[in-house]
């Protein structure tokens, strides 16, 4: 039966192992954004043996290019990007500590295999619900990379961001259950 | 000849793009709330839900529905007796781009292809531009988020896979596409023309009111066979499994060449966002 677990960040093997697919997670804490070209500098930081401006350990990183904050507003809207396009540079920071990941989308093999190795998880957000997500953020810095503009690395506070299980620590897939249960044969 | 200046397009452009994305359509409405209510699958429905309260906070609250403001695709009809005065017709616009997504506090998402640079102010816009009958001027601003787009394809079948093979590949495109461009969708079918027509088709064909059917019946019939066979495949909203992948298909179709059957595929995710203005 899928269960909603609450989660603080940093997170423990513990706290993902007893995740499975289709668990609700709401997350609170503190959350990591980057997308295509964060990550890239990431991996090209750990390349040539420099510094990370995070420590990886127990976190969760979120894949999200926030719009602008209206002046006295936190955040814009905020919801996932496609996570497909992080899958290149997921496993390295999975070995790093990394513990979870939020995003929308299929991953590769690679990336699901690397989760099953070193205890992570990958958490899906609603798509296109940027408004909605945006009111579970409560405080959002730039900490990298400012020059990337919506793609600089952001350190958000977040409480109660809901989210559901894609893939845990057993290497399973939620995309692949829901489609099995729901496909049926075309007519034609 | 009736003169439009080309500060009143650089004003509607503006608020044209800002209340696409802040401001979702009826028809899309409509169709989140059917969803809500005949979608089979407990998560499915949920999506819907909260897709439905999505858009109440974007226009309550003032935030983008999506953070995802997109490429600013803009379709002008100019009309053949306007005579634009003023300015440059296509600064215009780009100007009304710029105005928008910095006073809107849109998403900057455009950046130079190889280097990554962000180009700061969501220019330059896609711009097409037709010729019509008339003095009126009308642009539709439609920002594309760069997730649904990413799954769209195009193909040049031969003439021999007719129908039946356009189907195959409209099946296998969203089938592809899976979870990753935020379903429910919306597909737009572009069938004939040539390489770059079957694409510009697709496109077009996600301007037409969301669920309505292509006047011509021969074609209409294609977009519910289509929808029946996408909604088939179980992908469901978010892609957690359900009935309703697509809320429609949008098929738009013209003659083409006696050696090729051009077909695209552009996937439309449910922040389906378009806004008209006539001058």
């Amino acid at each position: 039966m899928a269960k909603t677990v609450k989660l603080t960040s940093p997170l423990t093997d513990q706290d993902v192992l007893q995740l499975n697919i289709g668990d609700t997670v709401l997350v609170s804490g503190v959350i990591y954004t980057a997308r295509d070209a964060a990550h890239k500098r990431l991996v090209d930081l750990l390349a040539k043996g420099e510094p990370l401006p995070m420590d990886l350990a127990g976190q969760i990183m979120y894949y999200v290019g926030p719009s602008p904050a209206r002046p006295g507003r936190v955040i814009g809207a905020a919801g996932p990007t496609t996570s497909y396009r992080m899958d290149s540079y997921a496993p390295t920071l999975i070995k790093m500590g990394l513990k979870a990941m939020i995003g929308k989308g299929k991953r590769a093999v690679e990336v699901i295999d690397a989760m099953k190795a070193y205890k992570a998880v990958y958490l899906g957000a609603t798509g296109g619900a940027g408004a909605l997500i945006s009111q579970r953020i409560k405080a959002a810095e730039v900490i990298a990379f400012p020059e990337l503009g919506p793609e600089a690395v952001h350190r958000l506070e977040v409480e109660d961001f809901p989210a559901i299980v894609i893939n845990d620590c057993q290497g399973r897939d939620l995309y692949e259950q829901g489609v099995r249960e729901y496909r049926r044969t075309a007519a034609r | 000849m009736r003169q439009i200046e080309a500060a009143q397009v650089t004003q509607a452009v503006k608020a044209a793009a800002i209340a696409a994305n802040y401001e979702p359509g009826a028809d899309l409405l409509a169709a989140l709330a059917r969803g809500a209510e005949t979608e089979e699958s407990p998560s499915g429905k949920e999506i819907f839900r909260q897709l439905l309260e999505n858009a109440r906070i974007a226009k309550e609250e003032r935030i983008p529905m999506c953070q995802d403001c997109g490429l600013a695709v803009v379709f002008a009809e100019v009309g053949q007796d306007v005579r634009l005065v003023g300015g440059d017709f296509d600064q215009a616009i780009n100007e009304g781009i710029r105005q928008g997504y910095g006073e809107g506090f849109l998403r900057k998402s455009l950046c130079h292809p190889l280097t990554r640079a962000n180009t700061g102010d969501n220019t330059p816009a896609v711009i097409h531009t037709e010729i019509v009958p008339g003095d009126r001027l009308k642009l539709t601003v439609v920002p594309k988020g760069g997730g649904s787009e990413n799954m769209s394809r195009l193909y040049m079948l031969k003439p021999a896979d007719g129908l039946a093979g356009i189907k195959e590949k409209v099946v296998t495109a969203v089938q592809e596409a899976g979870p990753n461009p935020c379903p429910p969708i919306i597909v737009g079918v572009g069938i004939g023309g040539n390489f770059e027509r079957a694409a510009l088709l697709a496109k077009k064909s996600l301007l037409r009111e969301l669920g309505q059917a292509n006047p011509d019946p021969e074609v209409a019939v294609i977009e519910r066979q289509l929808l029946e066979e996408v909604n088939c495949l179980g992908i469901g909203p978010s892609g957690l499994g359900g009935r309703i992948t697509a809320m429609a298909v949008h098929v738009l179709m013209q003659p083409c060449h006696i050696a090729s059957l051009p077909v695209a595929v552009n996937i439309q995710c449910h922040a389906s966002r378009h806004q008209e203005v006539i001058l």
